[in-house]
């Protein structure tokens, strides 16, 4: 499903003094959609939030909102309200007149007023803190009181600013199904900052990657988990192996590299010209293991046991290289259990030519 | 105090007691005196000594009919609460734009915002005596709250500057559709309230209590400190005590009010258990 184009970024550069925060960025944020933006701190996503909300005036470049330049306009000729890392509620306010703060603002009835607290108190369940103070709510009524107060105005687009970032790990997973309810059912775009991979991957619909100011991938999570663009993306995710070398021979549908772990052959459309550098990634799913060399395959490469980490449903083992490259295999325990893992046991690893990747090295 | 819980076994009792009697010394130090003006205003005998007459209101009745004492009053009222006001409103604006904004020469700034309290009362009051006759300004109650807000805002500014810091940077972006001046109204004035309300009673008991400027500026509108050493000059007479006694009662109370609203609020309520 196509849709319109919300917001859009056109060269948009970001200096703070002589520091660039945000280097030349062009995206779109549709119209409906949950957008992420994921990056490690200092990586320009909150830069790019805080533009967009007008709390920054970007230095070069043109921010539009439904196709109009919103550079100039100030906060609160915006309709973009956010909900804050901090969540930012108003201590001298109760929970409902926390809720109806932006509409008595905006000089709406009192009536009314109340009408439409209610609805987003009853929808985000927080109906019987009504009267509380936000000194007296626990860490995930707040975040409920702070979605509230900005969904209150109905607004076309919501920032959120690592809004879960408080709260402990079982309580951010529910919140995490709970915005992304909200968000299905509301049809409000939602553009959510994060540093956090398992929360932009669980809610998103494309996620946006920063590193140092610049857009590394944009995509769906499956996209980018699957063929993440950049070596960077593939770092940062973690569910990769990877592998550098020289381009040996292409065409035909494949590309032979080759790497300090030896000769490794992938299929791929693209066709580096020979002798050129070249990296290549493997998801960490996608390795098998054996204790012999298996006989048929093009990716092969001897290794060693280092190490084994339980996580949930799979393990992860660790192995090294004879170069000394640590390599990262995720398996289902069962699959574990019929090689003998011992730390230094001897191990063959290998995959198929279709599941490697070409990434750029940039 | 008895044993409570284990808290106390790493406690040493000896340190403990001495510490209890060392703040009881150090309270008694700061209010004997004050505490001996207050009961002798009580006691019926022309001279203050042991043993104590018996109890009478006959020195506050003095002071009551005494028009002068009441003249002193009214002017110390009067310039108390103009002086409080101007000096809150001032300190707020010097505080909040402390907060807001960064400009070059803001540690300047600040440091001749907060230095008034800190020159000698006497060179202060000369100066402005010389100033302000200059100006034909003096000897009145105007040159009295002048001089006071001179001193008070400082005071203010600290106690705004104080709760300022304590708030969330981004509770002024969260109101995002309000203008500025509207922000300041229903975002920043609520935020603030208790301590401008502290601010406000603060300053009203320096004013009240202010002597050494008001001596040289106040000419024949006398605030109440200075009538007091006018009547000490002459005479010594219990109704000191009784008039330091009332002072001493008002600027308690606006301190304690004060102090009750810088503290209260926040502290009284305590999150829940999580979901």
């Amino acid at each position: 499903m196509q849709r319109d184009t919300l917001v859009s970024f056109e060269g948009v550069v970001k200096r703070f003094g002589t520091y660039l925060a945000v280097q030349k960025m062009d995206f779109e944020i549709r119209k409906g959609e949950f957008l992420a933006i994921m990056g490690s701190s200092g990586c320009g996503k909150t830069t790019t939030l805080r533009m967009l909300a007008g709390l920054e005036a970007p230095s070069e470049g043109v921010i539009r909102l439904s196709g109009k330049p919103i550079n100039h306009l100030p906060t609160w000729s915006r309709d973009t309200p956010m909900v804050w890392q901090s969540l930012a509620l108003f201590p001298f306010l109760n929970v409902r007149e926390n809720v109806e703060f932006a509409l008595k603002m905006r000089g709406i009835g009192k009536s009314e007023r109340r009408k439409r607290a209610e609805h987003w108190l009853d929808r985000m369940q927080i109906t019987e803190f009504a009267d509380r103070n936000i000194a007296q709510l626990s860490g995930g009524q707040r975040q409920r009181v702070a979605l509230a107060r900005s969904l209150v105005v109905e607004p076309e687009i919501l920032l959120l600013d690592e809004p879960l970032s408080a709260l402990d790990a079982a309580l951010k997973v529910r919140m995490q199904s709970v915005l992304k309810n909200l968000q299905r059912e509301t049809g409000i775009t939602f553009v959510y900052v994060t540093h956090s991979q398992s929360e932009a991957f669980s809610m998103a619909d494309r996620v946006v990657i920063m590193s140092r100011g610049k857009i590394e991938q944009i995509g769906t999570p499956q996209e980018i988990y699957r063929t993440p663009r950049t070596r960077f993306v593939a770092d940062f995710l973690g569910s990769s192996n990877i592998f550098s070398g020289k381009v040996t021979a292409s065409g035909a549908g494949s590309v032979d590299l080759e790497t300090a772990s030896g000769p490794l052959r992938l299929t791929t459309n693209a066709a580096p010209p020979p002798g050129s550098a070249a990296t290549l990634t493997v998801l960490d799913t996608k390795m098998r293991l054996s204790l012999t060399r298996p006989a048929n395959s093009t990716n092969v490469v001897p290794v060693r046991v280092i190490g084994e980490e339980f996580v949930g449903a799979t393990a992860t083992l660790y192995l090294e290289t004879a170069q000394g490259q640590e390599i990262r295999v995720q398996k289902g325990h069962d699959e574990l259990a019929e090689l003998p893992l011992e730390i230094g046991q001897d191990l063959f690893t290998y995959w198929a030519a279709e599941d490697g990747h070409l990434v750029a090295e940039a | 105090m008895s044993d409570t819980g284990a808290q106390d076994i790493n406690r040493s009792k000896p340190v403990d007691w001495a510490l209890k009697a060392y703040i009881f010394a150090a309270y008694a130090f700061v209010f004997a005196p004050i505490a001996a003006s207050f009961v002798f205003s009580f006691n019926s005998d022309r001279f203050p000594s042991i043993p104590l007459g018996h109890f009478s209101l006959e020195w506050y009745q003095a002071v009551a009919s005494d028009p002068l004492v009441w003249e002193g009053l009214r002017n110390t009222l009067f310039v108390g609460v103009i002086a409080g006001v101007v000096s809150t409103l001032l300190g707020f604006g010097a505080a909040y734009t402390d907060y807001r904004y960064k400009f070059f020469g803001k540690q300047i700034y600040l440091a001749l915002a907060l230095l008034p309290p800190t020159i000698p009362v006497i060179i202060l009051g000369l100066a402005m005596l010389a100033y302000l006759s200059r100006i034909n300004l003096s000897g009145n109650a105007l040159s009295v709250i002048i001089s006071h807000v001179v001193v008070c805002a400082p005071f203010a500014m600290a106690i705004i500057r104080l709760r300022l810091s304590q708030m969330d940077p981004a509770l002024e972006p969260a109101a995002w559709n309000l203008a500025e001046w509207k922000t300041m109204r229903h975002v920043i004035v609520p935020f603030t309230k208790p301590a401008i309300f502290g601010a406000l009673f603060i300053t009203m008991a320096v004013s009240f209590d202010e002597f050494a400027v008001a001596w040289f500026v106040s000419g024949l509108n006398e605030t109440l400190p200075v009538k007091v050493l006018g009547f000490l000059q002459g005479q010594v007479s219990p109704r000191i005590n009784a008039i330091g006694t009332f002072v001493f009662v008002t600027s308690m109370t606006l301190v304690i009010l004060a102090q009750v609203l810088l503290s209260g609020r926040d502290a009284t309520a305590r999150p829940d258990a999580d979901e």
